[in-house]
């Protein structure tokens, strides 16, 4: 389907674009050649607080049966997971620490707490999407191929339903993620062959296998160990009481405690349930972040014609459009993996993640300078517009939504609020009839 | 993939029992838990601590390493790979081992000597720090004392060429074996002379052991014209060779010519890039088939090196044609061995990209 609205790419002259993407290819290179100390012990420090706080996550849950300790628990387990999938694995994954020459933070030896295998992923993800990022009909993870994301999308009864799944896909989005990977357009056109989807299949299953063992089956089991373990020592330990001694001598029975069985059957229920909620704290998480990278208001996808020859200038361009940032603290960008600077990822997908905050400003300059929008929000405002567009886009028709002008340094935060509300330039005012 | 640490020698119920605890922390493994609480306790790669670095000369230093576990020993002579961190990358290089492989302490030593404008030397020179963690490999090398002992033995070294010697002669004394040996050692000044105190008072304490040490500031080299002078019976002697390359390769020919060449033994650490018996190419395109770059090689740059310069990040090791950690599988064209100047190349040919040039256009799966 052709463009219902014109990117700032079609604007840009030949010559503008190349001159842009050597700019951009600057930063690049620049940054490569200073890597160092600083950014190793970044990278290693996180891995070792994501280590860290599972132990102290999976300790806690020993004792799982006492609401502090499971709500304690609980949370540092979310934290490590979201930690070990943002931050570290998917970064680690693209290839952003390969420089360090490390045989272990390497993209070729990396494995991630996820149901993805570090193969199908970095095939769907760091290969497929982060070259088509949003081009309609090659970019897979424009909708996931089961959302209407997109009004060019072509309408079907199916996506009445998009706003149920949309939540299930939410809570179990690691699942969906993996499932996503196998790819089954591929796989319907007969591009692949049985031997590798055979492959792929049994890599998906074990890692499936291996995840829920150790949530599901495993740690629960070490709570029930370490539950019945102590209740037996105590109860050999302690000397009844004054007046248990004295319940005795009225013989009146003692109030009935828990046999150890029942203790251990609840520790295993409380630590399962634990690692259940904090597996869907972390897809929660992810989904949220990753829906706001390419799905939010402000983004543009692109037709094949548009990108048709394109160059390596033109290529940015299509990241810079294609991608929103999410506005945060540092412990938010942390958290997030630093997707909250999507547009700096996508520039420059295997740049180390710490450097993307730093080199903000310098893309902004760009942007401003080259009359480019710098796509970004509040998390809230971000994540809205994205649920707005699923509730939307769910039933037929839709338009794309109103998109911002050039980058403005000046003003900031609230002239980047009057951007998104208000188109500047007569060419997307068209437009701002919105879906 | 990057080169990692040998897989150390674990007893096998400890390996069992981690091995049987693995479920639980998928898909890392217990090692990656364990390595909070001490690093050397991997499992999955040897790796050593720095305990001290001691000063030898102006610009050498032996540093100390204990390793995370119980050394397997070495034979005195040979070498090990060691993976330093500096400024965050990986640098794996080759030291000989300088200590004596009965260490009642149990440490191991090497006794790098500056390169200024290298990157591992002056790191280790001037900032190793006690404490810091190393990779270690699996000890390897044939430059080693036969068994049993010939009679008379010559060492012939030159400047930090003296290190796997030095491990040599401390075995031999520790064996009580220096009944008749001649050790002739070159270095620019008597200050550059490593293990210099150490060599002057074994020479004293054992009568059958001769050094000679040779200040080539003011003296000169020692040529294979001064061997009849220094060491009259040199011929008879089996002969232990490390040292610089045009030192190797004046006095391989002269064994070869004058005496019996299998009666010399020889160390040689880099590749004879560019020297020797190579012949150079004209060099030719490289095309980067994973990367998706394209370079050139002028017949001397090997193929990883002018993928990095063309901006391809490329697996890389020893740089010197030992570890195999930079291979790639040979899609199109032929290469040149850098080291001896052969040409070959067939498809699906693994090839060390450190040590090979494109004879031609070529296609590398890298």
């Amino acid at each position: 389907m052709p463009s219902m609205i014109e990117s700032p790419l079609a604007r840009l002259s030949d010559q503008q674009i190349d001159e842009l993407g050597r700019e951009f290819d600057a930063i690049h290179d620049e940054v490569f050649a200073e890597l160092g100390d600083r950014d190793r012990r970044y990278i290693v420090s996180m891995i070792e607080m994501h280590r860290r706080l599972v132990v102290l996550g999976r300790v806690l849950l020993l004792g799982s049966r006492r609401r502090p300790a499971w709500l304690a628990g609980t949370a540092l387990l979310s934290m490590a997971k979201i930690l070990e999938n943002m931050e570290i694995g998917h970064n680690v994954m693209h290839g952003q620490w390969d420089w360090m020459n490390d045989p272990q933070i390497s993209s070729s030896t990396w494995d991630w707490d996820s149901a993805s295998t570090a193969e199908a992923w970095k095939h769907s993800h760091n290969y497929i999407h982060h070259t088509y990022t949003n081009i309609r009909g090659k970019d897979r993870d424009l909708g996931y191929e089961i959302m209407r994301i997109d009004p060019h999308q072509k309408w079907h009864p199916i996506y009445l339903l998009q706003p149920v799944y949309n939540l299930v896909l939410a809570a179990f989005f690691e699942w969906g993620v993996a499932t996503h990977d196998l790819d089954f357009e591929a796989i319907r056109k007969g591009e692949k062959s049985k031997e590798q989807l055979r492959r792929e299949v049994k890599g998906m299953l074990r890692k499936g296998r291996e995840q829920i063992v150790k949530d599901y089956l495993a740690w629960p089991l070490i709570s029930a160990l370490a539950s019945s373990a102590v209740h037996a020592g105590l109860a050999a330990a302690r000397r009844p009481s004054l007046r248990e001694r004295a319940a005795r001598r009225l013989r009146r029975r003692p109030e009935p405690s828990p046999t150890v069985l029942e203790l251990a059957i609840e520790s295993f229920r409380s630590t399962l349930a634990a690692d259940f909620t904090a597996n869907v704290i972390r897809n929660v998480w992810a989904y949220a972040i990753i829906f706001c990278g390419h799905f939010p208001d402000q983004t543009y996808t692109f037709s094949q014609d548009e990108c048709k020859d394109e160059s390596r200038g033109g290529f940015y361009v299509r990241q810079l459009l294609g991608a929103a940032n999410i506005d945060g603290s540092p412990l938010f960008h942390v958290a997030s993996g630093n997707l909250g600077y999507q547009v700096e990822h996508h520039l420059y997908p295997d740049m180390p993640s710490t450097r993307y905050a730093e080199i903000a400003p310098r893309v902004k300059a760009i942007c401003e300078r080259y009359e480019l929008p710098y796509n970004t929000g509040p998390f809230l405002r971000q994540l809205g517009g994205v649920q707005r567009t699923i509730l939307r886009l769910a039933l037929p028709g839709g338009t794309p939504r109103p998109k911002p002008g050039p980058f403005r340094a000046e003003g900031d935060r609230e002239g980047d609020a009057a951007q998104a509300a208000m188109p500047t330039s007569a060419r997307t005012s068209s437009s701002a009839t919105a879906a | 993939m990057a080169e990692r640490g040998a897989r150390p020698r674990v007893p096998a119920l400890q390996r069992r029992a981690l091995g049987a605890v693995r479920a639980l922390f998928t898909p890392l493994l217990p090692d990656d838990y364990l390595e909070l609480i001490n690093p050397l306790w991997s499992t999955q790669e040897l790796r050593g601590r720095i305990e001290r670095v001691q000063p030898e000369t102006d610009d050498a230093v032996t540093v100390f390493i204990k390793p995370g576990w119980e050394w397997p020993g070495h034979e005195p002579g040979q070498y090990l790979r060691i993976g330093f961190v500096v400024d965050g990358v990986h640098h794996w290089r080759a030291y000989s081992l300088t200590s004596d492989p009965g260490r009642p302490d149990g440490l191991i030593s090497i006794t790098p000597k500056l390169v200024e404008e290298g990157v591992v030397t002056p790191w280790l020179v001037r900032q190793a720090q006690p404490g810091t963690i190393v990779r270690l490999s699996d000890v390897e090398g044939t430059f080693t004392l036969p068994d049993p002992l010939p009679d008379r033995l010559l060492f012939l070294s030159a400047g930090s060429g003296v290190t796997p010697i030095m491990s040599m002669l401390r075995d031999l004394d520790r064996r009580d074996a220096l009944g008749d040996v001649v050790h002739l050692h070159s270095a620019r000044t008597p200050g550059d002379v490593i293990f210099g105190e150490q060599l002057r008072a074994m020479a004293r304490r054992r009568p059958g052991f001769r050094l000679h040490e040779q200040m080539t500031g003011a003296d000169g080299r020692i040529g294979p014209d001064r061997l009849d002078d220094l060491c009259p019976d040199w011929r008879e002697r089996e002969a232990f060779l490390s040292g610089p390359a045009e030192m190797l390769d004046a006095m391989t020919e002269h064994w070869e010519r004058e005496a019996h060449g299998d009666r010399l033994h020889l160390e040689r650490f880099q590749p004879i890039i560019g020297q020797g018996d190579g012949e150079l190419g004209e060099g030719g395109t490289i095309r980067f088939t994973a990367s998706d770059v394209e370079a050139t090689s002028d017949g001397t740059q090997p193929i990883l090196v002018a993928g990095e310069e063309a901006g391809a990040t490329l697996p890389y090791g020893c740089r010197m044609g030992i570890c195999h950690t930079c291979v790639g599988t040979l899609c199109a064209g032929k290469i040149r061995d850098l080291r001896t100047g052969e040409v070959s190349g067939s498809v699906g040919e693994i090839v060390r990209t450190c040590v090979n040039a494109p004879e031609g256009p070529i296609e590398i799966a890298l």
